[in-house]
């Protein structure tokens, strides 16, 4: 199960932080500022994975992006490299062509994307088109925000 | 409708897509969040950034708490709030207002409302009772967006008390017309059951429906629920294997819609979380892995695109194939994956790859020996990753001749490293290799040096007490005791005698005991100097007062001679008015001390024998005081271990270690691992050091780190050249593994001699050969025991009390003639000896060379006739078992198929004029049978004949093969019932009712049968090493004194026989002064046995994780030993 998934800028700020297990804030804090520290310090042509503390810590940069996620000892880190991955087809394909400007001014969608793709820290749908075909329905309310409840209904996953 | 409406939405991604760059923009310069990150943007300081935010925090409060904002503004306003949470600054004012939002909020405010909750609240905050009712009503609602948000903030975080509130709702979820609700409902419960196991636990019928759903990502969904209960009882789902298989083979060969390819893989998330569950299955299990093998071939065959995702499987794969029960021809596919992971240029793989290695290589050595260049390679690689992996993998194959140089490569690394988290983890591998294969003295005393140095006060508590107890305990040769002390002295003396300041508090401590305990070895050395060294630690300023504890205490024990009391009284003055209570006691304690030197002698004698130290490690002095205690009220007592679980369980964290191959059927045990079910069990019992040849062949091994080897071979260590052993081994053994030639081993090491090569490669090239010797050996491990030279150097010695040279036990093990051990050996387990010894004498007990004669004499003539009275008859009482089948009522005579088991006397249970029932009881591998003898003596037929039975702790089943239901006049009928334990006891007492009709008239008889606990009882084999495993892992236990039987020479081995003989124990192993012993229930319930001779009587220890079972169990061994 995956643990907790970051996002955060080269220059070390937080962009995006989803958290499957409680955590206290605390130990939040410290957690990223550590691990932003560590991803942060590794070259580009090192290994994409990371033993830290008692999780596997499995990162990749995108642009001047960082995404990061911890899993636990017994997950595969590589498929975890293509969950990281396919949240980034997810984003480009929502916001087209995506940049780190589209996910600091619109980071409640970004949230939204993460919750349809990833349910409780494990993978919920992989099909990219289901995922924004998701999304997509729950956005086209948000320009019929005034219409009748009926016509919501129609509208609602037929 | 729907149709038109699916066109519309597929249409609206261009569409959103097209302005969504505008819309940003257009964002960033209207919205108040826009402006909010412009502002933070173009700020310089991080103070300003605060002073910006705490602004925008007070308005946002404003804005919140005032009346007439609107549900769009608080929707606004929320996601600020997210955002200056993000950068770290608290807005808990908002988390009310975003339960409220989600509460009241249309559609899509609530959307904002519940992401604010999830990130704003976590699992056990006290606001979210406030949400239950929300998430209820939108449970319920009609339309499927609420649904979903629902089920998706349920899935996030919800109170654990409330699941029962909501549970019915999300359950009736699974049955919802949409495959996206059934979806969502399905990883809800996933959740709930990672939350609360036993709160979705009567509902598991259901997830067996998900499972079947017609929509795959539904049955996906599902898998994740699967993994988790079957990782928690593997055995309850041994019958889903086969679905499972078939599932995955549909997988594999794309028969899936195309929506779930990824890159043309099919469905890669299903294939891994399949293949993990298959992984569980099969461990342990050769029929299930069976079922396996097939779909594991067809995987690895079909995962040939190079991308990752694909490799992602590949490895998956080979992980699978590894823990579940071996295929050598799968096995063979697996270890030409890892060597492709292994040397490709991708560093991810080759991570993965060297992971990979980690894993297996116990199973299969040869591997690093294939490999031996690239892991040479990758020792010095630049990413620290890779370095570590490596030496994880090196850690894995250290033996006694390459572990000085795997301990330098570690120690290099720990001079480089600066994560905590890794420092303790090596520091703590490098000293229990140290421990373990100290080649001498000096190495072993400076290696621990740099390992107190490098820990730091970080290092776990075990390992100064771990070395402080081998210092003191010492091992079998008083003259090599001697030498490691005085090496530690000498070496400590020049430590101190330099720049003390930086040594670690815990260091400081281990250099205090020892030289408070043995620089009097050191003649020429003046107490008085040491005593000054030791004071001068005082005035250090970073000093704790734990520290300054030890260090009087050392001084206590060295105050002799005039310039020591006067140092000693100083030292006293500075301390005696100490606040620190505990110091300010020992200053006393120091002070009266010097001033008595007859006092002092008594206390704290020089050369102590070990009888001094005589403890009670039962604490059975406490026993009085533990029952007043517990009878007052007080809270019964957790050993650490157990108290650390249920603090794990709380925190919800797992904190359990890797757990890719402990086998959890502890019956199976004898058939893991890649050698035949005969060899194992049967080495096991005959080679002293099972704990290595398990450690090679049972898959078992990778928990072996961190369990203490307290446990290793008796016998005195010749210093031979362990290659040259190799090769006599080699030459002598007639047997050697199939798939590698004899003397293959060698020729891979040797592969590494330097021929023409080029000056660096060369270095590399010694560096292998150094590395990797002695691996070659452990392949023939495999099949043929471990060789002497690579057993432990120290090896712990019980402490006895004579001085250890005259201690019996040890006399026997210490012997220049094997023979006498071998003998030893035998007589634990004179059947197992017996019937292996045609097969393996020569390979599992590796003699020296030149004792080989006379030991291959010895063994020949010891196996027809195993010595030290192992044939004792057998008293039969009346509910002793006889081993042996007897005969002696012909009329009630056992079934055929259980007349070679072990039975008791038939008795009788209750008789009349026209019936007699008797019984007796059968005891069969994994069961007990009760056999019920009825003889119809009347002159009418039985009809309808029904027993019934009311017992507490046992389950009484019928066995099909025998039903009963009429007995003819004058005739005998038999049927046999199975027991099972329920709950364990000291005696099971079982009532039973036989009801029938005779003469058409129904009559009733009662009867009544007990029988003991020790019936149940059967030997478990396992190997010291897994005995050390599971001894942490169960929590419950009961320790007692009991009587030693004294009628040999070795009392131990001879009590230890005698339970085995009665309880039918399993000796695992006998070192000295200790013993341990397994056994389990007749379904699996293991329970261990651990005892101790200890002032002539013996201290037994027994865990279980099975309540009450080692008090029953204990009671009984209480009982065998009296009546011997």
């Amino acid at each position: 199960m995956m643990r907790f998934m970051l996002l955060f800028s080269r220059q070390g700020k937080l962009r995006l932080q989803k958290w499957y297990t409680a955590t206290g804030d605390r130990d939040k804090k410290k957690m990223v500022r550590e691990l932003m520290q560590i991803v942060l310090a590794r070259k580009p042509k090192m290994c994409s994975f990371l033993e830290w503390r008692d999780l596997k810590i499995v990162y990749k940069r995108y642009a001047s992006l960082y995404f990061c996620c911890a899993i636990e000892e017994q997950d595969n880190e590589l498929i975890t490299l293509e969950i990281i991955h396919r949240f980034v087809e997810l984003l480009d394909k929502y916001f087209g062509s995506v940049c780190e400007l589209d996910i600091i001014f619109n980071f409640e969608k970004a949230y939204f994307i993460l919750d349809e793709f990833l349910m409780g820290g494990e993978i919920q749908d992989t099909s990219k088109k289901s995922v924004l075909k998701a999304i997509e329905q729950a956005d086209l309310l948000q320009e019929e925000d005034e219409s009748p409840r009926s016509v919501l209904e129609e509208m609602g996953l037929a | 409708m729907s149709d038109v409406v699916e066109k519309t939405l597929t249409a609206l991604p261009s569409l959103l897509s097209l302005d969504s760059q505008t819309v940003a923009t257009k964002l960033s310069s209207t919205s108040k969040l826009g402006a909010l990150i412009r502002g933070i943007t173009e700020l310089r300081s991080k103070h300003e950034e605060e002073k910006l935010i705490q602004r925008e925090l007070a308005s946002l409060k404003d804005q919140v708490s005032s009346p007439h904002t609107s549900m769009r503004q608080m929707k606004e306003a929320m996601v600020r709030a997210i955002y200056c949470e993000m950068l770290g600054y608290e807005a808990s004012f908002s988390y009310i207002h975003a339960i409220k939002l989600a509460q009241q909020g249309s559609i899509l405010d609530k959307r904002v409302g519940y992401l604010a909750v999830c990130l704003f609240l976590k699992e056990n905050h006290e606001l979210l009772l406030l949400l239950v009712n929300t998430v209820l009503k939108d449970l319920q609602s009609t339309n499927l967006i609420e649904v979903c948000m629902a089920l998706t903030v349920v899935s996030q975080m919800f109170p654990k008390d409330m699941i029962p509130a909501i549970l019915p709702l999300v359950e009736e979820k699974l049955n919802h017309s949409k495959e996206i609700i059934r979806r969502k409902a399905v990883l809800a419960l996933y959740k709930f059951y990672v939350m609360a196991p036993n709160q979705v636990q009567h509902i598991h019928n259901k997830f067996r429906k998900a499972l079947c759903d017609k929509d795959p990502g539904v049955m996906f969904a599902s898998l994740h629920i699967y993994l988790q209960m079957i990782k928690d009882n593997p055995e309850g789902y041994k019958d889903l294997t086969g679905s499972f298989v078939t599932i995955l083979k549909q997988v594999v060969s794309g028969k899936l819609p195309m929506d779930f390819n990824y890159h043309t893989v099919p469905a890669p998330w299903l294939q891994i979380q399949l293949l993990r569950i298959l992984s569980i299955l099969g461990k342990n299990d050769k029929h299930s892995s069976e079922i396996m093998y097939e779909v594991l071939d067809e995987s690895l065959k079909r995962a040939e695109i190079n991308h990752n995702i694909t490799y992602a499987i590949l490895y998956e794969c080979v992980k699978c194939i590894y823990t579940i029960y071996p295929n050598s021809d799968l096995h063979e596919k697996a270890a030409k994956c890892i060597g492709n992971f292994v040397i490709s240029s991708k560093i991810n793989l080759k991570y993965l790859g060297l992971k990979a290695l980690t894993f297996v290589i116990q199973q299969d050595p040869k591997l690093a020996l294939q490999h031996q260049m690239t892991i040479i390679e990758c020792l010095d690689h630049p990413d620290i990753l890779i370095k570590r992996e490596t030496l994880e993998l090196l850690f894995r194959i250290t033996n006694a001749q390459n572990v000085t140089v795997i301990v330098e490569k570690m120690l290099e690394f720990l001079h480089q490293s600066k994560d905590d988290y890794t420092t303790i983890d090596l520091v703590g591998k490098v000293a229990e290799i140290a421990e373990k294969y100290a080649p001498e003295n000096k190495w072993f005393i400076e290696t621990m040096n740099t390992v107190f140095s490098l820990g730091g006060d970080m290092i776990q508590a075990d390992i100064p007490n771990s070395f402080l107890k081998l210092l003191s305990e010492g091992f079998d040769n008083e003259e090599e005791n001697k030498k490691l002390r005085l090496f530690a002295v000498d070496s400590y003396v020049s430590l101190l005698e330099g720049e003390t300041r930086k040594l670690p508090q815990r260091f400081l401590q281990v250099i205090a005991w020892v030289l408070g305990e043995y620089s009097h070895l050191r003649t020429d050395l003046d107490p008085a100097k040491v005593m000054t060294l030791l004071s001068k630690l005082l005035d250090i300023r970073q000093i704790s007062s734990e520290t300054k504890t030890w260090v009087l205490m050392a001084m206590t024990k060295l105050c002799s001679g005039e310039a020591s009391i006067s140092k000693a009284q100083s030292v006293c003055e500075d301390y005696r008015s100490s606040s620190d209570t505990v110091l300010r006691q020992r200053a006393h304690e120091l002070q009266l001390l010097s001033q008595d030197p007859a006092l002092r002698g008594q206390l704290l004698p020089l050369h102590r024998g070990s009888e001094t130290l005589e403890v009670d490690f039962s604490l059975s002095f406490l026993d009085a005081f533990v029952s007043e205690a517990l009878a007052a009220g007080a809270a019964p007592y957790k050993p650490p271990h157990q108290r650390h679980e249920e603090l794990a369980q709380e925190k919800a964290l797992s904190l359990e270690p890797y757990e890719l191959s402990l086998p959890i059927n502890m019956s199976s045990y004898s058939v893991s691992g890649r050698q035949s079910p005969t060899l194992m069990s049967g080495s096991s019992g005959l080679s002293g050091d099972s704990t290595e040849l398990s450690a090679k062949g049972s898959s078992a091994t990778l928990k072996l780190e961190g369990v203490k080897r307290v446990w290793g071979k008796e016998g005195y260590l010749s210093k031979e050249d362990p290659v040259e052993e190799v090769a006599q081994v080699e030459t002598l053994s007639p047997l050697s593994s199939p798939n590698q030639p004899p003397g293959a081993g060698r020729t891979l090491s040797n592969a590494a001699a330097p021929s023409e090569t080029p000056e660096p490669q060369q270095e590399k090239l010694q560096l292998a050969s150094s590395l990797f010797v002695g691996l070659s050996l452990q392949t023939s491990v495999c099949l043929m025991g471990q060789p002497e030279p690579t057993a432990q150097r120290f090896r712990r010695k019980a402490k006895t009390p004579n001085s250890s040279s005259s201690a019996l036990p040890e006399r026997v093990s210490v012997a220049p003639v094997p023979t006498s051990s071998v003998d030893n050996m035998l007589s634990h387990d004179p059947l197992e000896a017996t019937s292996m010894l045609p097969e393996v004498t020569h390979e599992t007990i590796l003699p020296p060379n030149t004792e080989v004669n006379a030991l291959l004499i010895d063994t020949a003539n010891s196996s027809p006739s195993p010595s030290n009275g192992v044939e004792i008859p057998f008293e039969t009482s009346e509910n002793e078992i006889a081993k042996t089948p007897k005969h002696e009522c012909p009329v009630r005579s056992l079934p055929p198929d259980l007349l070679g088991l072990p039975h008791t006397k038939i008795t009788s249970l209750c008789s009349s004029q026209t019936l007699d029932v008797s019984a007796c009881h059968v005891e069969k591998d994994d069961s007990v049978s009760l056999l019920i003898f009825t003889s119809n003596l009347s002159d009418s037929d039985m009809e309808n004949i029904h027993f019934s039975f009311s017992t507490e702790q046992l389950q009484v089943s019928l066995s099909s093969e025998r039903p009963l239901h009429e007995i003819l006049k004058h005739s005998n009928a038999v049927c046999e019932y199975s027991l099972t334990v329920h709950a364990p006891a000291i005696h099971f007492q079982m009532v039973g009712t036989l009801s029938y009709e005779s003469s058409s008239q129904s009559r009733e008889m009662e009867f009544s049968y007990k029988l003991p606990l020790s019936s149940f009882i059967r030997p478990l084999v396992i190997s010291t090493e897994q005995y050390g495993t599971h001894w942490l892992d169960f929590s419950n236990d009961t320790k007692q004194n009991l009587a030693l039987v004294s009628e040999g020479q070795d009392p131990l081995t001879d009590t230890l026989n005698i339970l085995k003989r009665k309880l039918g124990l399993h000796v695992v192993e006998v070192i000295g002064l200790e013993g341990i012993a397994a056994c389990r229930l007749a379904q699996d319930q293991p329970c261990l046995l651990h005892c101790r001779v200890n002032a002539g009587t013996l201290a037994v220890w027994l865990r279980s994780p099975v309540p009450k079972l080692p008090d029953c169990l204990l009671y009984h061994c209480q009982r065998v030993l009296e009546e011997t």
